[in-house]
């Protein structure tokens, strides 16, 4: 390995080229690579130039930590994977040898070059350019430190489902403050309306309740129920966030949660929040007997005293004086270190399927509406009865996959109704003794103990018929049709078309995204895929992370889930946070913005472009200042400045020119 | 205009979403023109209008600028600045006598490696029917001999 004389202008570089096994030097000539570095850009500084089967490994990191030592390197150049994936690895490695870890850069040769070309020869030339590039730009890396900023304590976690609910007693637990938002009057989420939970048929509200009133009572966590987040402003450890809470139209200090004002108000309004359509409740109601927090939540827009002016049964007959009518929203600022949205799912609405008649023939249900009325404390008491809350059905059809993995609604399987299927057909079998049919494309009960669960249903004697069911149907082809739901489906296994007439059938709906996520997602600086959920920052080795700092996600806002895997979501993300809280300051890239004073000639066109209030317009030297703590370092100021007097570390004009120098050689 | 042209196009990324993109796409295998090469930006609004003119007086046939989807700027917004950038530097490309098509601007987050994929293939496709950028040749007096590609070139707008 020969060694090239350094210019005496530019740094001494390193090149090393990673085969990544075969994943790069199956589709790119590395050693061909290698040369070309050595013999074309020693004019560049390039004093080494090496290959290695894999860069990262510990040996390919001490060869580089060698070089930088024995060689004298100023400045590394590591043509491997993409930089979001080793770069930290080489930037450490550097760092060990003495190296400013700022100076060592990545070329993504596999993610940009092996694995999505497919002509060797060609992708031999790409990542020569690519490497050029960074070679040429490295030269006008500076040292840099990162900016170390402190971490408030406090985290806001939003959603009091069961993962916000978890999130938040883990950190509460570790002794820590946390605001728990949930925009319905109680906490509990989803799992708050179900029955029994699959496979172990635990009773949901047994094991959840304690949990619940654990979060509401705790010393450090402040619940905020009936509220929503209105805007958030800073950045990782620093964040602002004004909530507002909704006018309950009770004293909380005061109120007792007896229940007298729900018991005396005189109306009923259809609950189609908890009770999913099925129920009725007061005007003034807490959503259900368990609900943290206890005190009730006054419906304005159907209350008689606002509508009227006259009624006020519940301020006549509660004990303590504690319904207020003079209340109103109120906004909270809270300061908070970290962010954890447990924002949840909408349930895919199965009207949109209108060959399966819901909300057309009374006798379907969806899932939900299936909870409560399996649920004792649901509008029938736990009778699984139809429509008329009399009848009990002699056969019921559970359709699997309602609106999701079709085409015409969502691709994604939501992993959870194949269970919830088998629970419903447990149950009705259990209730009613009536006969069940599932519905299915494929059965997928992949989690502990879950396939043992569909194997007690079959022996239970439940029928099932795979295939996609075409009609949900009233029309009688005959006697024995009459009267009932005729479903039309292809037995797949026998190959032949089936009409199967029932009494009851539940349509297991798909969960959906919150109709609202993109907006939450932009308030928070979040973004979603195209199916609509949260994107992780990795989907396997970073699921809780987003690519904002500070933002975790847990639960079903990044994807459907069942109860055990948003726990350990919830759980998860509030691992991450506390590691941010203990370590007390949190590291920033030091990427930002600065104005040479000299050059700025006051013009302020970059004044208004700061999305951050970084930059600051001194007036007594007519010159602009930017705060580099408040800075992110995109860099749309230093792209305006007419006179060049921005310059953005880590992305400078310098660099970049270079880098398109290099990317252009021999073009 | 020959038959074998092979564009060569210098893509700006934005770090948070389509460099992402990119890397999704490598992940997935997914497979698309070589011609492009990547340079990655923090965000989409530090994209200075002269890193597009260095690009093409450099040698690039085209200038692929790629940032988040409006609303998603992980910057809050940059990228609508980029927007306004990106429709002035046509117009003066226009007047420059270059093809305003030679510059692309496309959103993709970074769940979007195959539709990075896709807008990149069209892309190429594009210039390469364009054609090479050829800069204009200068006579004896020192001015440009321009030998506008279409009658649109020469419609500079004010």
């Amino acid at each position: 390995m020969s060694e090239n004389t350094p210019k005496q202008d530019k740094p001494k570089v390193g090149v090393y080229v990673c085969h990544c096994g075969s994943n790069i030097a199956g589709m790119v000539d590395v050693e061909a690579v290698r040369d070309w570095a050595r013999e074309h850009l020693a004019e560049d500084g390039v004093v080494i130039s090496r290959d290695y089967k894999f860069m990262c490994s510990s040996l390919g990191q001490e060869l580089i930590e060698k070089d930088i030592k024995e060689l004298g390197l100023e400045r590394v150049v590591v043509a491997a994977c993409s930089p979001h994936l080793h770069e930290k690895t080489f930037r450490t490695a550097s760092e060990r040898a003495g190296l400013n870890p700022y100076l060592t850069e990545l070329v993504s040769i596999r993610e940009q070059v092996s694995w999505v070309h497919t002509d060797k020869a060609i992708a031999t030339e790409k990542s020569k350019a690519l490497l050029a590039g960074t070679v040429h730009r490295v030269a006008y890396n500076t040292e840099l430190e990162p900016l170390k900023v402190p971490i408030n304590p406090n985290t806001l976690v939003v959603g009091g489902g069961i993962a916000g609910i978890q999130a938040a007693l883990e950190i509460a637990n570790a002794g820590f403050h946390v605001y728990l938002v949930e925009r319905e009057p109680s906490i509990g989420g989803h799992m708050a309306q179900f029955d029994k939970t699959f496979p172990t048929l635990d009773c949901s509200a047994c094991i959840l309740t304690p949990r619940m009133v654990e979060a509401g009572t705790h010393p450090n966590i402040t619940l905020l129920t009936w509220s929503e987040v209105m805007s958030v402003s800073g950045y990782v450890g620093n964040f602002n966030v004004t909530i507002k809470k909704r006018a309950r139209y009770v004293n909380e200090e005061l109120c007792t949660g007896c229940g007298i004002c729900v018991e005396k108000c005189p109306q009923k309004v259809i609950d189609d929040v908890y009770e999913a359509g099925l129920g009725y409740r007061k005007v003034i109601y807490t959503p259900f007997a368990q609900a943290v927090p206890k005190y009730p939540v006054l419906d304005r827009p159907n209350c008689t005293y606002f509508k009227n002016g006259k009624c006020k049964a519940c301020e006549k007959f509660c004990p303590t004086n504690a319904i207020d009518f003079t209340q109103e929203d109120e906004y909270l600022n809270v300061e908070v270190g970290n962010i954890i949205l447990a924002t949840g799912y909408d349930l895919f609405d199965a009207r949109k399927v209108t060959n399966y008649g819901y909300g057309r023939l009374p006798n379907v249900f969806t899932s939900l509406e299936f909870e409560r009325l399996s649920n004792a404390a649901g509008p029938t008491g736990g009778e699984i009865t139809l429509r008329d809350g009399k009848t009990k059905p002699q056969t019921v059809g559970i359709i699997h996959c309602v609106g999701s993995r079709d085409k015409n609604f969502n691709n994604y399987c939501s992993s959870i109704c194949c269970m919830q299927s088998l629970k419903f057909a447990h149950l009705v079998k259990e209730r009613t003794g009536a006969d069940v049919y599932e519905f299915y494309i494929d059965m997928r009960t992949p989690m502990k103990a879950y396939d043992e669960f569909y194997q007690r249903v079959l022996d239970e004697g439940t029928l099932f018929v795979r295939g996609k069911v075409a009609e949900v149907t009233n029309a009688a082809h005959g006697p024995h049709e009459k009267g009932k739901l005729i479903i039309q489906v292809e037995d797949t296994l026998v190959g032949k078309q089936r009409r199967i007439p029932v009494d009851m059938v539940i349509l297991s709906v798909g969960m959906e995204p919150r109709h609202d996520a993109k907006q939450t997602g932009q308030l928070f600086g979040i973004s979603c895929s195209s199916d609509g959920w949260y994107i992780e920052r990795h989907p396997k080795l970073d699921p809780v992370t987003t690519m904002t700092e500070g933002i975790l996600i847990a639960g079903c806002a990044s994807g459907p889930k069942d109860i055990p895997a948003s726990v350990a979501q919830g759980a998860a993300a509030a691992a991450r946070v506390l590691d941010k809280i203990l370590q007390k300051e949190v590291e920033l890239e030091p990427i930002r913005a600065t104005v040479n004073e000299e050059k700025c000639s006051g013009c302020r066109i970059c004044n208004n472009l700061c999305p951050f209030n970084a930059i600051s317009f001194i007036d007594d030297l007519a010159v602009t200042r930017i705060n580099p703590a408040l800075c992110q370092g995109c860099g749309t100021c230093v792209a305006a400045c007419p006179a060049g007097a921005i310059s953005g570390t880590g992305f400078s004009n310098e660099q970049i020119f270079a880098q398109i120098d290099g990317l252009l050689m021999g073009v | 205009m020959s038959e074998s042209f092979e564009p060569v196009i210098v893509g700006f990324t934005c770090n948070w979403c389509s460099y992402r993109a990119a890397d999704a796409a490598g992940t997935a295998r997914v497979k698309y023109a070589p011609n492009v090469r990547l340079i990655r930006l923090m965000c989409s609004g530090r994209l200075d209008p002269t890193f597009v003119m260095k690009a093409l007086a450099g040698g690039a046939d085209g200038v692929l600028i790629t940032g988040c989807h409006p609303g998603d700027c992980h910057y809050i917004d940059q990228n609508y600045k980029a927007l306004r950038r990106f429709l002035l530097l046509r117009r003066t490309l226009k007047g420059f006598g270059i093809e305003p098509e030679r510059i692309k601007l496309v959103w993709a987050s970074a769940a979007e490696g195959m539709k990075l994929a896709n807008e990149i293939n069209t892309f190429v496709d594009e210039v390469r029917k364009l054609g090479p950028l050829n800069w204009p040749k200068w006579d004896s007096n020192g001015h440009a001999a321009l030998q506008p590609r279409s009658e649109q070139v020469m419609e500079v707008t004010a």
